[in-house]
């Protein structure tokens, strides 16, 4: 049986504000992530999850609760922890511009006492597969987001740490540089399976291709935690309903409010003048329901159908509205 | 109790630090030579300002060679001021800092790197002043005792980089706010320090606050050990000098230390470790 690599009990994060109430970016998150295990943290904007890895990274102390990483509490024994962890965030890219590709990463990798000669195998390999090779050489301040965003990652994974933290690692990259980064990441755990790896997104395809498993977390709480398989058959009580309306949908409420709908989710294609929906219902009755409700409110459908739950389904049921949605369900 | 095995480990992982940290500051300015005109260059032109109003006033030869030396620290105490103490300012707004913090070195290894790295283009700064007072301007400079100048310079450098590292600690957890106290810091220290006359001409208990800043005593022993003849503008004496710069040094590291990890613990609590645009 694995060991337990981080585990998170009764954790919460209070925030002081000055004019508003006090902001709670995590309350009462319990986690239990095993070693060899690649855990996904799957939420909007906002959730939290950027909080809980600060916490587990020692940059940040909790208002309440515990956290133990390798053994070590990350308030008493920040020490500790620090030789055997890294963190990447997607979008940041530390460095120094006046210094080359490799010699970033040399850097960092001295900050964990690294011997340069292994440093040095390291970033020849890493280079290569990443397929940065050609911009060893190359100021970082030269680099495209892409190539800045791999060196990033080298720069994390060059210290070879047993508990890896990333935090949204494909943000703001095309889709085959992300597709590099996700594969890159599954080869480098099997590797070795006593590495562990917490990685938190708001993309569902990354969290179902990726993660053994799935907390899912909404305004600082963990409403669910399994495998994306397990999430999904959570919903085979449910029916999924995707609808493209035309014109978009400015308001979700008089879908929403039906009786029989659990979550309601919306994405607009201005350009295509419409919205694609996702409902979950309780069954197949609600259906005349809803297409009734649609034209009633001056909606036009212009393709229905029902189909088995995503990982997306699963959020839109638990926590009631889309990753990317603003809007806040009815209380 | 930490073992022998564990001190060594230590040991290397933060002289590794220091090493690498000072690395980007000896390569950028290899790199990018615009400091040599900026940093260099243009300093000496406010000091041959001073040196001509003494001139003028047909004061003591000696007040040349005071400039002169005062000019020459200048490059240490910027080089403590902006280029180690609020370098954590830019550190985090550049997405470093956070790594910094997350990595087992010391954080006082990273400032240790600054300071280190930044000392090629310091000593390159200082020595030009030297050289333009000695061959431009001739200041009368008569060293009769080398070991112990050289010492007071190094207890010197050690308290104000001692200092230095305690301010950073501020960074930790201020952003803007210490930026600015950095800003005042800089025009005020060359008064109160006499770093272009001798500091006694502020009398004895402005003197004696100002020696709280390790330059003051260290200009003013530096400039009674080389200009022999100028020891009555010395303000206390060179072996007390020596004694409190001494102090001082070994009060500001081990502060520096402490310091150094309340503000980073102040700075997680509060949830500004990594905040920018602060």
């Amino acid at each position: 049986m694995n060991r337990e690599a981080i585990i998170v009990e009764k954790l919460g994060r209070k925030f002081k504000q000055k004019k508003e109430q006090d902001l709670w970016a995590l309350k009462e998150v319990n986690l239990t992530i095993n070693e060899g295990e690649l855990f996904g943290l799957l939420g909007p904007n906002g959730a939290g999850k950027t909080t809980l890895i600060k916490i587990l990274t020692t940059l940040l102390l909790p208002t309440e609760g515990t956290a133990v990483i390798g053994g070590f509490d990350v308030v008493k024994e920040a020490h500790k922890i620090r030789p055997f962890i890294n963190c990447v965030s997607g979008g940041d890219t530390a460095g120094y511009g006046i210094l080359t590709t490799e010699e970033n990463i040399w850097l960092f990798s001295q900050f964990y006492g690294i011997p340069s000669k292994v440093a040095r195998k390291r970033i020849d390999y890493l280079l290569k597969v990443v397929g940065l090779e050609d911009k060893r050489k190359t100021k970082i301040n030269r680099l495209s987001t892409g190539q800045s965003q791999k060196m990033n990652f080298i720069r994390g994974f060059v210290t070879d740490p047993r508990i890896m933290f990333l935090d949204e690692p494909t943000l703001g990259l095309d889709v085959s540089v992300a597709m590099d980064v996700r594969n890159f990441i599954k080869d480098w755990l099997k590797e070795n399976n006593q590495r562990t790896v917490l990685l938190t997104t708001h993309y569902m395809m990354e969290a179902e291709q990726l993660c053994g498993r799935v907390a899912i977390i909404d305004k600082g709480h963990i409403v669910a935690c399994d495998s994306p398989r397990k999430l999904k058959q959570r919903l085979k009580e449910r029916t999924t309903v995707r609808m493209k309306l035309t014109p978009p949908v400015k308001d979700l409420s008089p879908i929403r409010n039906l009786a029989g709908v659990s979550g309601v989710s919306s994405r607009d294609d201005s350009a295509a003048n419409e919205s694609d929906i996702t409902c979950i219902v309780r069954d197949d009755r609600v259906v005349p329901d809803l297409v009734l409700a649609t034209s009633q409110n001056g909606y036009k459908v212009l393709s229905f159908h029902i189909q088995e739950p995503s990982l997306e389904d699963v959020f839109i049921q638990l926590v009631g509205r889309g990753l990317d949605e603003e809007n806040q369900p009815p209380e | 109790m930490p073992t022998l095995s564990n001190i060594k480990s230590s040991i290397i992982l933060n002289v590794r630090a220091i090493k690498a940290r000072a690395y980007v500051r000896i390569v950028g300015q290899q790199r990018e030579l615009s400091w040599l005109f900026f940093d260099s260059f243009l300093p000496l032109l406010s000091i041959a300002a001073f040196v001509y109003v003494y001139k003028a006033m047909q004061a003591p030869p000696e007040f040349t060679g005071f400039v002169i030396l005062g000019g020459a620290m200048t490059a240490f105490w910027m080089n403590v001021l902006w280029s180690m103490a609020s370098q954590f300012y830019w550190e985090k707004e550049g997405g470093n800092l956070q790594l910094y913090l997350i990595a087992p070195m010391s954080r006082m290894s990273i400032l240790a790197g600054m300071a280190l790295g930044g000392g090629f283009s310091t000593t390159i700064r200082a020595s030009s002043a030297l050289l333009v007072g000695i061959f431009i301007f001739h200041i009368p400079i008569n060293i009769i005792h080398p070991w112990l100048t050289l010492a007071i310079f190094v207890v010197t450098l050690l308290a104000l980089y001692g200092f230095g590292m305690l301010f950073a600690s501020l960074y930790l957890l201020f952003g803007r706010e210490a930026w600015h106290m950095s800003n005042l810091l800089t025009e005020p220290i060359f008064l109160l320090s006499g770093f272009y006359f001798p500091v006694k001409a502020l009398g004895f208990y402005v003197a004696a606050v100002a020696s709280i800043i390790p330059a003051t005593l260290g200009l003013d022993a530096m400039r009674q050990l080389a200009f022999p003849d100028s020891a009555q503008f010395g303000f206390l004496t060179v072996g007390s000098e020596l004694i409190i710069l001494s102090i001082l040094a070994v009060t500001f590291i081990v502060l520096a230390r402490f310091s150094l990890g309340y503000m980073e613990k102040l700075g997680k609590r509060e949830g500004r470790l990594t905040m920018r645009w602060q």
